[in-house]
């Protein structure tokens, strides 16, 4: 009874410490993005509440916690209310499998590419049960919209994946890291990490894909109706699973937490910190893509995805496996 | 048994981002796909015209600032030209050109804030900033030369109200020779960026009858390949002067207009050069006492002097009975004022022919089929400002 007791201490505790991170380092990111965003318009950015303005976050969160959550009268209550929570759980929990350093995860599973992939693809349910439940017509479109976009690229982020797995053989996201002591897998599998990155924005409805919320069309999409906390909930959620998409980048294409070189002055900074670095550096792509391109339309963005992004990782599956087989090189031999 | 289509009814404003102001629009949608649009206007109806029969000629002018207020200076042009013609009054030379310098500056003003919106209103962000910066600039000319930065009130019938401040025109003309680097930076951002070519090429076409029958005028008629100007086909105050071009477009699409104010804004930069160069010295307005009020120091010692100014600014000038229609080329197509006067120092009439009206009546024909997403692209496009559709 006792070690029952003290096992779900350790993991709560583990569990925290792994959340507690992961919460300020959105806020932070929040930050960075709105900062990038700034000093490619000309702007200065968020500058003024802590040093370099680095508590702005702290001080939106407060004034939308102090916010009144405004329930549409025609609303599905119960809905309108669980899908922040939805978005928001399923954006943190799927931290669990991602390794930080060798050993260093807080669930060491086999199947952790799945159970990322699962859990990122529930993320539509959120913005789905938003739009629905506000009974509105411009978050009912928005949820339209996402519903279609996020199962559309979800698809192609498989078939990358699939590429990934091929060359490493396993589905454990650590072993997948350990593959790539040699060569990262960006330089062989190229392509296939820019329509990752590519699809990774449109997964997480960032510019040119935010068609979900596309301002000039829908006000807000499915957020329109929602306020106070529960709209920040939404806001941390998307935050958590760039964050999220981000770290999934770096382990499947960028080494994890592997050094660059390994040579003294690198291999002297502990793994964790490349893996920040690499997040860090995927994250400052991903705001200078937010700010510097214009948004699809909803049909471009389905042809791009059933049309060209599909049947170009599918083709390179076949070539992966073809190489692979021919030079006899498949993992697990 | 045929089953009844289900469309979707959506109210597009009039508090919608992407509203350009007030409009209303009334879609009926099937899926994403718009099977009609229909624009409700009047919230932002003023009553500018009956307004103007109330005032004084010299009064009138400012509600020409609040029409199209992103180029106001434009549309005090047109009432100006209307005065003179009733009352035939021979402008200076130096005024004429002050005033194609600000009109130039006004259509660059309008068409930055156009084109940057447009591509707001595709989804990019950060041209409308980089383009504020530069209005930012043309402003603070309007401020120096009228005191105001937006509602300047500098046209006068017979001329400008004010020489030009000392060093205004070195910095004019310092602004000139930095601006086409900003466009340019502004063109590699869009022209041939993949999205905003396939958000904007093929979106809302007019074709050239069609431009003509819906009564088009400016870019929006250029757009679709008619060389129509205002400023060369009936030229006005020294454009006859000036070297410049006219940008046609081709099919007629938001792409083309979108290149057409790009080419536009550098056209209007060759002109404020010509002008700054060839701008003659002398008076900047009529030296008619009638008209234009005396020089402050005549009033202590003409007789003559204090009796014009006591009668300018009491009941104004009389303006002989007759009706005129004067149109100017402004940023947005053609302006008109139709004036009719009595004799009296204020008009009996004064009606405003304003180019985004006419536009706007074509939103039904140009967005049927398209999807609602192009719906914020092609009203970028027209370039609606609601203070001259509603008045």
């Amino acid at each position: 009874m006792e070690s029952y007791f003290s096992i779900l201490f350790t993991e709560v505790y583990k569990i925290f410490f792994l959340l507690v991170p992961v919460l300020v380092s959105v806020a932070m990111i929040v930050w960075l993005d709105r900062r990038v965003w700034a000093f490619v318009q000309k702007r200065r950015g968020p500058n003024v509440v802590g040093p370099f303005g680095l508590l702005q976050s702290l001080a939106d969160a407060l004034k939308y916690i102090f916010k009144e959550i405004i329930i549409p009268a025609s609303s599905n209550k119960l809905v309108f209310v669980l899908a922040p929570v939805v978005t928001m759980t399923l954006a943190l929990i799927s931290w669990a499998v991602i390794p930080f350093g060798e050993g260093f995860v807080l669930a060491d599973i086999n199947v952790g590419i799945l159970y990322l992939f699962a859990v990122s693809s529930l993320g539509v349910y959120g913005i789905i049960m938003g739009g629905w439940a506000s009974n509105s017509k411009y978050p009912f479109l928005g949820a339209i919209r996402s519903a279609a976009q996020m199962v559309s690229y979800e698809v192609s982020i498989g078939v990358i994946i699939i590429n990934v797995l091929l060359c490493v053989g396993s589905l454990n996201l650590s072993d997948i890291v350990m593959a790539q002591q040699n060569l990262w897998f960006v330089i062989p599998l190229f392509p296939m990490f820019v329509i990752f990155f590519i699809s990774a924005l449109a997964e997480t409805n960032r510019p040119p894909f935010d068609l979900p919320e596309a301002e000039a069309e829908l006000v807000a999409g499915y957020q329109t109706e929602y306020s106070g906390m529960m709209y920040a909930m939404f806001w941390l959620g998307e935050y958590a699973n760039i964050l999220l998409m981000c770290a999934m980048g770096s382990v499947l294409f960028l080494g994890g937490w592997l050094t660059p070189i390994d040579i003294f002055p690198f291999n002297a900074i502990p793994g964790p910190f490349w893996l920040i670095f690499k997040i860090l550096f995927l994250f400052i792509l991903f705001a200078l893509v937010k700010a510097t391109v214009p948004r699809y339309r909803y049909d471009q963005l389905m042809k791009l995805g059933w049309k060209i992004f599909l049947p170009f990782s599918l083709f390179y599956v076949v070539l992966t496996s073809s190489f692979l087989l021919y030079f006899d090189l498949l993992p697990g031999k | 048994m045929a089953k009844e289509k289900k469309t979707l009814n959506l109210n597009f404003g009039p508090q919608h981002p992407a509203a350009h102001g007030v409009l209303r629009l009334i879609l009926q949608l099937d899926g994403e796909v718009v099977e009609k649009a229909d624009p409700h206007i009047g919230l932002l109806h003023r009553g500018t015209e009956k307004l103007i029969e109330n005032k004084t000629y010299i009064q009138a002018v400012p509600y020409f600032d609040r029409l199209d207020y992103v180029a106001p200076m434009n549309q005090e042009h047109a009432f100006a030209l209307a005065i003179e013609k009733i009352l035939k009054i021979e402008v200076p030379s130096r005024a004429k050109y002050i005033r194609v310098i600000f009109c130039e500056i006004g259509r660059i003003l309008s068409h930055i804030l156009n084109v940057t919106t447009q591509a707001m209103d595709v989804g990019a962000l950060t041209p409308t900033l980089w383009g504020f910066e530069e209005r930012e600039k043309l402003m603070g000319f309007y401020e120096r030369v009228s005191g105001s930065r937006l509602h300047a009130n500098y046209f006068r019938a017979g001329g400008v109200h004010k020489d030009l401040p000392a060093g205004l025109d070195n910095d004019i003309s310092e602004f000139c020779e930095k601006f086409p680097k900003i466009i340019d930076d502004l063109e590699t951002l869009l022209t041939d960026n993949r999205i905003f070519k396939q958000r904007n090429v093929d979106i809302g076409i007019v074709s050239k009858q069609d431009a003509l029958d819906y009564s088009f005028s400016g870019v929006m008629l250029r757009g679709s390949g008619v060389a129509w100007d205002l400023r060369r086909s009936q030229s006005y105050d020294c454009y006859d002067d000036l070297d410049f071009k006219i940008p046609v477009g081709k099919n007629g699409d938001c792409y083309d207009r979108y290149l057409c104010r790009i080419e536009e804004m550098r056209e209007s930069i060759k002109i404020i050069k010509q002008c700054l160069q060839n701008i003659p010295n002398g008076p900047i307005k009529t030296e008619d006492g009638k008209i234009s009020p005396p020089p402050k120091k005549e009033l202590k010692q003409s007789m003559e002097a204090l009796i014009h100014h006591f009668k300018l600014f009491t009941e104004g000038y009389r303006v002989e009975e007759d009706e005129i229609y004067a149109a100017v080329e402004a940023p947005k197509g053609e302006f008109g004022v139709y004036l009719i006067s009595d004799g009296s120092s204020k008009p009996y009439k004064c009606k405003i022919r304003a180019p985004g009206f006419t536009h706007l009546q074509a939103m039904d024909y140009l967005i049927k089929g398209h999807m609602l997403a192009d719906v914020p692209a092609v009203l970028g496009s027209m370039d609606i400002v609601f203070g001259e559709v509603d008045r």
